[in-house]
């Protein structure tokens, strides 16, 4: 279950195939499109490791801006610059926008259909339990973490406790454990480079 | 809407856009102040609705901004705010992205990424946690294990997953 992981890395030959997957992954992530950019980029297309994954979501987590649009920002420009980071934001959001624009006119005359209102509920609950799956998967990828196994539990559980059980806004929670949880980091990594 | 109306939102929004730690939705407070209170350009029920549409429209849940700008001034209000909020967020995280990869070998660096690494998926699992407990109830709370087992085991379609969640619900199960 854990080979899933190939060794050799594949990379999209040009923005434009950066536009298109990025378009049908927006395509399919509704309430997360974290979820399915996980799936997409790491275990369909193979361009990011789940490591490299959650690295990318680390930066765009704490950088101001949605954290996917960040991750499509960093991936795209890292490959192809500024024309790989339009492209892959360019992709996540135009055909979306579309689609949620003309679904304002729908709206008003379908949220009080109960199916309607069902369905959004139902589909809530399986992007809630889409995003917990996923983070199931990218927490083997701690296994290489200097931290080791024990800290970076009780990290993760820290953060989970802070913001999902105590609600304390994501950027206080950051500053509570995030400058501690590098020093430590820090500190593990011994010397070697300053 | 007059010119100094839009000239108050999108430099707001601007700001704003620095701001947006933790997700989009992070400056909708924010934002609701502004459009709502201060500019009377949306009721709260459309501004409620928009966040609502986002949601369950395929794509980021920054396109919130977007259904705003688009019912206080359609086409032009919706792309001018949707750039007004990504802009400068984008410009650091590129800016950012690019300084951490030139130097990913630095201690430093590797320090950063290594201890947000476990917080990041903290976080994600607290993402989850607080849609289940906005709507509780146990069919849910099995209707979203069953999708998580799903995406961490097999390798079935997400759409399949969600149109599964969406028949569930219409049915009334859920």
């Amino acid at each position: 279950m854990d080979r899933e992981q190939p060794a050799v890395l594949g990379r999209p030959e040009s923005p434009r195939e950066l536009f298109v997957a990025f378009t049908l992954l927006a395509l399919q992530g509704f309430g997360g499109v974290i979820v399915v950019a996980q799936r997409v980029l790491c275990e369909d297309k193979r361009w990011l490791t789940r490591a490299e994954f959650v690295e990318m979501l680390s930066i765009g987590q704490v950088v101001p801006g949605p954290n996917v649009c960040n991750v499509a920002l960093m991936l795209g420009d890292r490959l192809f610059g500024w024309r790989g980071a339009i492209a892959a934001l360019g992709g996540l959001l135009a055909v979306p926008f579309a689609i949620v624009l003309a679904l304002v006119a729908a709206y008003a005359s379908w949220a009080a259909n109960p199916a309607v209102a069902g369905a959004l509920r139902g589909m809530g609950a399986v992007s809630a339990g889409l995003i917990a799956g996923t983070a199931l998967k990218l927490a083997r990828s701690v296994r290489g973490n200097p931290l080791g196994i024990p800290v970076c539990a009780s990290l993760g559980g820290a953060a989970f406790v802070l913001v999902g059980l105590l609600r304390i806004p994501l950027a206080w929670a950051l500053l509570a454990v995030g400058p501690a949880a590098c020093v430590l980091a820090w500190r593990r990594i011994g010397g070697g480079s300053p | 809407m007059n010119a100094l109306a839009w000239a108050v939102l999108l430099s707001q929004l601007l700001l704003l856009s620095l701001l947006q730690v933790g997700g989009a939705l992070a400056i909708a407070p924010d934002l609701h102040r502004l459009v709502v209170e201060r500019l009377h350009l949306l009721t709260d029920a459309q501004f409620a609705a928009s966040v609502a549409i986002a949601q369950a429209s395929p794509g980021p849940n920054t396109l919130y901004v977007a259904v705003i700008g688009f019912q206080a001034a359609g086409l032009a209000g919706a792309v001018a705010m949707q750039a007004a909020a990504l802009v400068p967020s984008s410009m650091v995280a590129i800016a950012v992205g690019r300084w951490g990869h030139a130097r990913s070998e630095r201690r430093g660096v590797i320090a950063f990424k290594a201890g947000m690494a476990p917080i990041t998926i903290g976080l994600l699992a607290a993402t989850s946690w607080i849609i289940i407990a906005e709507a509780p109830g146990w069919r849910h709370v099995v209707l979203a294990a069953a999708a998580a087992g799903a995406i961490w085991r097999t390798r079935i379609h997400i759409l399949y997953l969600m149109a599964a969640g969406a028949i569930a619900g219409a049915l009334g199960w859920i």
